[in-house]
């Protein structure tokens, strides 16, 4: 499983940068995307790789904590993906702004010669 | 102690956040309402960010400075979310207020009606600026920036036009990567340490095992990348002078704080996370900041004399400014250093605040100017139908040329650091500090370099702007002197007297600044006082 999840995060780190890097506005807010997701993979798997653990304790009892899924993860991906989706938005409307009063979609407003 | 001043830290959040959301309801042709609700709230947040200075700056029975911790829930200090008030943080937002005055002052003027929120965007920019310099935890810092973040998005883009969409696309393109940088930095430091309360982490470093260690190093230096973003580093910061010059007048004059914050956080987490005393990272990263701070200065050297454009001078000013501190505050061995580099930076972000609004006045009645502001009035004009009339309000000042002339050679003296004015009276106590470094050991070469960069800086600026005011102020135009209102110089005089005052009185402002210094090279009282088990919500130990 780790195998698999860090090659999903190195594909969206890699298609997001060569994306970011390109000189459309389309692009380039697709690059943020696929960074955003590759980021929120990555937090994810900062609290340990586990399968069929409950995030938190059953009532009453201590547990061991290595038996549970980190919580404070989760809670920070949550936070990441609404921001993330939100600059997103606002970065669209930006981009649609630029395209409007440009009349063209290069990152620089102008097509170079 | 009365229970009412427990809550004064949570207030400089809370109150922007009500004001500009109430603000969002009151129609957009009710300007002054907006306005005067705006100046209020940042009124309250210069009265509570000074008493907060006084509180941070009173000694406790034991002689150690007072670090205000606001536990919110009154939860522990590693589970929960705490706020802190320590000297620093009180003086960063007690000059986030008075900046945020005077550009708000001066948007009255007619800035604020050339798009729509002004005021709102205002608030919310100073609600994420307080919250990014009061919180004590790393996820939380990343909240507030986002918030800092997006409300520039939309005061850099107040206004409209070619110019400022296509700088705020860059703008924005640049801090939305900067902050998936932040979240790989933040993340891989809580996988190894598993926690992200600051001064948790404080704690914790020293203790990380050594095959972790380069995790998290890594980790640290992706986070200080995203914040070097934000200060404007190079070879981080070629969005910066764009951005700054195509935003409105006082929207620059604001964001001279946002490139501070940058330089703020990475000021108090590498002191924390990797001072002199914390094992085996101990000044992990000190010589890379040195190093891109030399290179700042440089950089911001060569575009103020190679700039065309004034605002483009003040946007390079900027990336001088940030470089100075990085690489002074880097090379501190000890606080007195530091000290200095903090009374620079506020002086010199006063001055270049001023100078951005002034600016706008100098190069109101020539033409690029005058084609920006035609086209953004078109822009706009039609959804504003008291525009026209309201322009003619407000009192107009005689020989404005000569006041407007004299602004500019008080704000190019202070940037410049020329005597007696406090821009040398900084940089004079920065290199004392530094030569009083290792003074029985003679003087160190880096210290020599930082002494030749900063006379070579003083020397570029004076430079840049004399040939910038020779081309503005003596050139033999026809045009008539520009329309000044009282509203637009007033901010100006304002944050100029600031400096005066640094200029008359240095030596208070000096001592709290020392002070300052002190407790961030200190870190063990910082963490104390977060992590206290005290049951008490609020541990502030003076003003009883």
């Amino acid at each position: 499983m780790e195998l698999i999840v860090s090659l999903a995060i190195a594909v969206l780190t890699g298609s997001g940068v060569w994306l970011l890097l390109r000189p459309r506005t389309f692009q380039v807010i697709i690059g943020l995307a696929l960074l955003s997701y590759a980021v929120n993979l990555f937090i994810f798997s900062t609290g340990r790789l586990k399968i069929g653990a409950a995030a938190i304790l059953e009532k009453g009892q201590i547990g061991a904590p290595q038996a549970f899924a980190d919580p404070v993860p989760q809670a920070l991906v949550l936070t990441a993906i609404v921001i993330s989706f939100a600059t997103t938005a606002l970065f669209l409307v930006v981009l649609l702004a630029s395209r409007g009063l440009t009349g063209n979609d290069h990152v620089d407003g102008r097509d170079p010669e | 102690m009365t229970s009412w001043t427990d809550h004064l830290i949570i207030l400089p959040i809370l109150l922007p956040l009500f004001i500009g959301a109430a603000m969002l309801l009151i129609d957009e042709r009710h300007q002054q309402i907006k306005a005067f609700a705006n100046l209020g709230s940042i009124v309250l947040m210069g009265i509570i960010a000074l008493l907060l200075m006084r509180a941070a700056d009173t000694p406790t029975v034991t002689g150690a400075a007072p670090i205000a911790v606001y536990r919110l829930g009154d939860w522990p200090a590693p589970f929960a979310i705490v706020l802190v008030a320590d000297r620093l943080s009180a003086l960063m937002l007690a000059l986030t207020s008075l900046l945020a005055f005077a550009a708000t002052v001066f948007a009255t003027a007619g800035w604020q009606r050339l798009g729509a929120h002004f005021h709102s965007l205002v608030q919310f920019l100073l609600m994420g600026l307080n919250g990014a310099f009061l919180t004590g935890d790393l996820f939380n810092l990343f909240v507030f920036f986002e918030l800092l973040l997006a409300a520039s998005y939309g005061l850099v883009l107040h206004g409209s036009g070619p110019a400022r969409v296509r700088a705020g696309l860059q703008y924005i393109a640049v801090n939305l990567t900067a902050s998936v940088l932040f979240l790989i930095g933040v993340s891989l430091i809580y996988a190894v340490t598993g926690t992200l309360n600051i001064a948790d982490l404080a704690i914790r470093i020293p203790q990380v095992a050594a095959q972790d260690r380069a995790l998290l190093e890594a980790g640290a230096a992706v986070l200080g990348v995203a914040f070097l973003v934000k200060a404007g580093m190079w070879p981080l910061c070629f969005w910066l002078p764009t951005t700054y010059a195509a935003a409105a007048a006082p929207v620059a004059a604001i964001f001279a704080i946002m490139s501070k914050v940058g330089i703020y956080i990475l000021l108090r987490l590498s002191l924390l996370f990797f001072g002199a005393d914390s094992g085996a990272s101990a000044m992990f990263g000190a010589n890379w900041l040195i190093a891109a701070g030399i290179a700042t200065i440089l950089f911001g050297l060569i575009g103020a004399l190679a700039s065309q454009e004034i605002s483009r001078l003040a946007g390079y000013a900027v990336l001088v400014s940030s470089g100075t501190v990085l690489a002074v505050a880097a090379a501190a061995g000890q606080p007195a250093v530091t000290a200095a580099a903090l009374f620079y930076l506020v002086n010199s972000t006063l001055a270049i605040a001023a100078f951005f609004m002034l600016i706008e006045l100098l190069e109101r009645g020539r033409d690029p100017g005058a084609d920006m502001l035609a086209v953004t009035r078109e822009a706009y004009g039609e959804d504003m139908p008291d525009d026209p009339d309201a322009e003619e309000v407000g009192l107009v000042i005689p020989a404005s040329m000569a006041i407007l002339g004299w602004c500019f050679v008080g704000c190019a003296a202070v940037i410049a650091g020329l005597p007696p004015v406090s821009g040398f009276i900084a940089k004079f106590a920065m290199l004392t500090a530094l030569l009083g470094d290792d003074a029985a050991a003679g003087i160190s070469p880096l210290s020599w370099t930082l002494l030749a960069l900063l006379m070579l800086s003083g020397l570029t600026m004076l430079i840049a702007m004399t040939r910038a005011g020779i081309r503005t102020l003596w050139s033999p135009t026809e045009r008539a002197d520009p329309r000044v209102r009282l509203a637009e110089i007033v901010p100006i005089a304002l944050l100029l007297l600031g400096c005066v005052a640094m200029t008359v009185q240095p030596q208070p402002a000096l001592s709290y600044m020392q002070g300052a210094a002190n407790s961030l090279h200190a870190p063990s009282a910082y963490t104390d006082s977060v992590l206290a088990p005290t049951p008490s919500r609020i541990k502030t130990g003076g003003g009883s």
